[in-house]
């Protein structure tokens, strides 16, 4: 196999060398539990406050509203239903969009059958929320808000400023949850600034190990846990901390914020040249993500072409992307984010994520449409095909 | 007092001259079956099969769950190998009862509206069927069922008859010693794996072919299984799920070479050069091809497909014709006339269902025609084959297909 070209970064990154050396040196030499009263235990609690002070510091927070999770669900699980529990007067209705993650969209459907109201946003062709939309259905009984702040599949960024000044207008009341997976490290954000009050964050989208997340909650709203036990993280999240894991997240957020300009102007760069080759190849696609998505997502629908088949070609060029939906012959899982942006079915059955990192070069570009414009005429499903009829 | 398992066979009884040569691999395939479960001496006698392990703490349980799967036997029970002496068949009789109504009334209280409990008087029902195989012995059947009823039901207040309906039958045979029990698990019958010949079977990852594999080696068939691949048009998924099959399947025989062909090239030859209707027909011919050159290979004697009447365009009769007629080898289509549901509820209960619908399979709608033929003529499948270099691709991919070794 040739070089590898990994465009699958939404999916997971590469974790960063001195990420794996230092939770390596911690797992070896620094294994206190942060509850142990002597001094390995000591050690420990530092490294994770450490590692709570950085991130705080990436979103101009206080380490008080970091909160350390197994992950981007646990995360968002616990934002949401820890939050309405802590808030049974908040009011029964409850907002989200139709294009979230599921670790939010099954939260709320489960939610739904609790007996809560439940409204899920529309987008528009270009997978932003409608806000006359939010304006309508916002109401005094609304307890939350859930919105992805910068969507998985697509890019597509939301405008959360325009959401919490609806917000602040009609029901100050309202908490407004961001799921900034795939958000965080790629563009800075200032909850406390823009209104958001609860925000999701992933430790291995950003270099880091898996396994690891973190939720801010804003210290003026109050949050219960999903967890009884131990009563760690402040009794938010019971269970022996991760320590490993979450100071390898710590140090993955502090290199990745050092270069975060520098990568976003980066990655622009690249979408521009993946999409320019691509017009220039003659291939026939559509590029999904709109113009203004995050750049570091770009997917792109090709015609006539199964995106299944095309990932595995590609794959066997040592091109890694992935798909929204699953080929399979039972055809009930066409993603349900392109198709809330009125992408046709067809369309989506072609439709191929390519996310990037920093990591990727002008060359893993220019070598992976060269690879496009061998593959998609042979899996075309149109290929040689002709009726004996009509011979 | 011990511990064995009997093991009772059904058609191998039925078996002239060749009895002992089905026996004998029968026992050999029970041995393979219960390897590295512990040391235990197997014996035949009186067209039963005796399991007496060496240690106490044998897993018995996990015996039995390999045993129902070993195709020849059609049921197994654990029982108590006692004295032929009616005294001790008594006090083991007592004994057993007592342990087994205490497991009856866990499963009735989970299970039965009935109350079933040792402290209730008269709530179990039972009845005692013996057999006296050995006529030295004073006593005969009747009299031992009425003595030894009797016995129980003075001695265990729980207990009452009922010879029509009983809660369970204590099941006494008196031979040379004597064996008591309570329960008979069934398990599929057939024949021994191995005492009917070779066959490579057409294993695609859905659900019909792995059990028409079943079917054959449930009658006494050692089978081999062939899987062709499209990779990059599937997943590799789709070729691990192709393993875990074998694996369950292997269950039943003990183990399964499985070889697995690359046929994407082929794939497309036919897709670049044939009209889309005759695709799944000239397709299914390649493959038929293949089989038997691999099936040749390894002295299989026969090809197994899991080729259901009208199930899809490939299965018409005039589409099993055409289909056919590329093999010399006789094909075995268990499943010919079996409906969906029927294949589906065989599929559970051999537990390939789970495996089956992994949603991995054939995703290249690339070689996939809307309208395939339902009546393809043999002359112009011929005609549009001819166009193809099939022969030179098959040997490719004969020479280039992997084989493994799947055991459970």
């Amino acid at each position: 196999m040739e070089h590898e070209i990994y465009l699958d970064n939404s999916a997971t990154t590469r974790q960063y060398d001195e990420v794996t050396s230092l939770m390596a040196e911690i797992a070896s030499n620094k294994y206190g539990n942060p509850s142990s009263l002597h001094t390995r235990g000591i050690e420990a609690e530092k490294i994770i406050c450490g590692a709570r002070e950085t991130i705080a510091s990436t979103l101009k927070a206080d380490p008080g509203e970091i909160f350390f999770t197994s992950g981007g669900t646990e995360s968002n699980n616990l934002a949401i239903r820890g939050y309405l529990d802590a808030n049974p007067r908040g009011g029964r209705h409850l907002i989200t969009t139709k294009i979230e993650h599921p670790s939010v969209l099954e939260v709320y459907r489960y939610l739904e059958n609790q007996g809560f109201r439940v409204d899920y946003l529309d987008v528009d062709e270009n997978g932003h929320v409608i806000i006359e939309q939010l304006k309508d259905k916002i109401c005094s009984e609304t307890a939350l808000i859930s919105v992805i702040l910068v969507n998985n599949e697509t890019g597509t960024i939301q405008n959360m400023e325009e959401i919490a000044s609806v917000r602040d207008a009609v029901n100050p009341g309202t908490a407004i949850h961001a799921d900034a997976v795939q958000a965080y490290g790629k563009i800075r954000i200032t909850p406390s600034r823009i209104g958001i009050d609860l925000l999701t964050m992933s430790s291995h989208k950003i270099h880091g190990p898996m396994g690891v997340g973190a939720l801010y909650a804003s210290k003026r709203i109050k949050i219960k846990p999903l967890f009884f036990g131990g009563g760690q993280e402040a009794l938010l999240r019971s269970g022996t901390e991760n320590v490993p894991g979450i100071a390898g997240f710590g140090l993955a957020a502090k290199m990745t914020f050092e270069r975060i300009d520098e990568n976003l102007e980066k990655v622009a760069a690249l979408k521009r040249r993946f999409t320019d080759e691509l017009a220039a190849s003659g291939i026939a696609h559509h590029v999904n993500s709109p113009a203004d998505a995050l750049p570091y997502i770009i997917n792109i629908a090709f015609e006539n072409v199964r995106a299944e088949v095309l990932l595995h070609h590609l794959e066997q060029k040592g091109i890694y992307v992935s798909t929204g939906s699953a080929c399979s012959s039972h055809k009930k899982n066409r993603s349900h984010v392109l198709s809330s942006m009125n992408i046709p079915p067809q369309l989506i059955d072609g439709s191929v994520r390519f996310s990037l990192s920093g990591d990727n070069s002008e060359e893993d570009i220019s070598l992976t449409v060269k690879a496009l414009e061998d593959i998609i005429p042979v899996i075309n499903i149109n290929r040689g095909k002709r009726s004996g009829r009509q011979r | 007092m011990n511990k064995v398992i009997l093991v009772r066979y059904g058609e191998i009884i039925l078996k002239g001259l060749n009895r002992p040569v089905f026996e004998e691999k029968l026992m050999s395939n029970i041995k393979k079956a219960l390897y590295g479960l512990g040391k235990i001496s197997v014996i035949r006698s009186q067209a039963r099969i005796y399991i007496e392990p060496e240690n106490e703490d044998y897993d018995f349980d996990e015996a039995v769950s390999k045993l129902t799967k070993v195709f020849g036997i059609v049921s197994v029970s654990i029982v108590w190998k006692i004295p032929s002496d009616f005294e001790e068949i008594k006090k083991y009789s007592h004994r057993m009862i007592n342990q087994y109504i205490n497991e009856l009334s866990k499963k009735a209280g989970r299970y039965s509206a009935r109350t079933i409990s040792a402290d209730i008087p008269g709530s179990v029902l039972f009845k005692v069927e013996a057999k006296r195989g050995d006529k030295k012995f004073p006593m005969q059947s009747p009299e031992i069922c009425a003595e030894l009823g009797g016995f129980l039901l003075e001695n265990i207040p729980a207990l009452r008859v009922d010879v029509n309906s009983p809660d369970f039958i204590l099941y006494v045979e008196v031979r040379e010693s004597t064996y008591i029990y309570c329960d008979i698990i069934p398990a599929f019958g057939g024949l021994p794996v191995g005492t009917n010949g070779k066959a490579m079977l057409l294993l695609s990852g859905g659900i019909d072919s792995p059990v028409a594999g079943w079917m054959m080696a449930k009658r006494g068939m050692e089978i081999e299984a062939v899987h062709f691949y499209s990779y990059p048009y599937t997943s590799e998924r789709a070729r691990d799920k192709v393993i875990s099959l074998a694996k369950i399947l292997a269950r039943y025989c003990h183990r399964i070479k499985l070889h697995i062909v690359p046929f994407t090239d082929i794939q497309l030859e036919i897709n670049d050069k044939c009209p889309q209707e005759y695709l799944t027909i000239i397709m299914r011919r390649a493959m038929m091809m293949i089989s038997e050159k691999i099936a040749e290979k390894s002295g299989a004697q026969a090809l197994i497909t899991g080729e259901s009447l009208g199930q899809v365009a490939s299965q018409t009769v005039q589409a099993l014709a055409v289909t056919n007629t590329v093999v010399k080898m006789p094909v075995f289509r268990p499943l010919i006339g079996m409906d969906k549901n029927e294949v589906i509820d065989i599929a559970r209960r051999i537990d390939t269902f789970d495996t089956s619908i992994l949603p991995y399979e054939d995703c290249c709608t690339v070689f996939v025609a809307k309208h395939p033929k339902t009546r393809p003529q043999l002359k112009e499948v011929e005609e549009h084959e001819s166009a193809l270099r099939l022969e030179e691709l098959m040997e490719i991919a004969v020479n280039n297909t992997e084989t493994m070794v799947i055991s459970e």
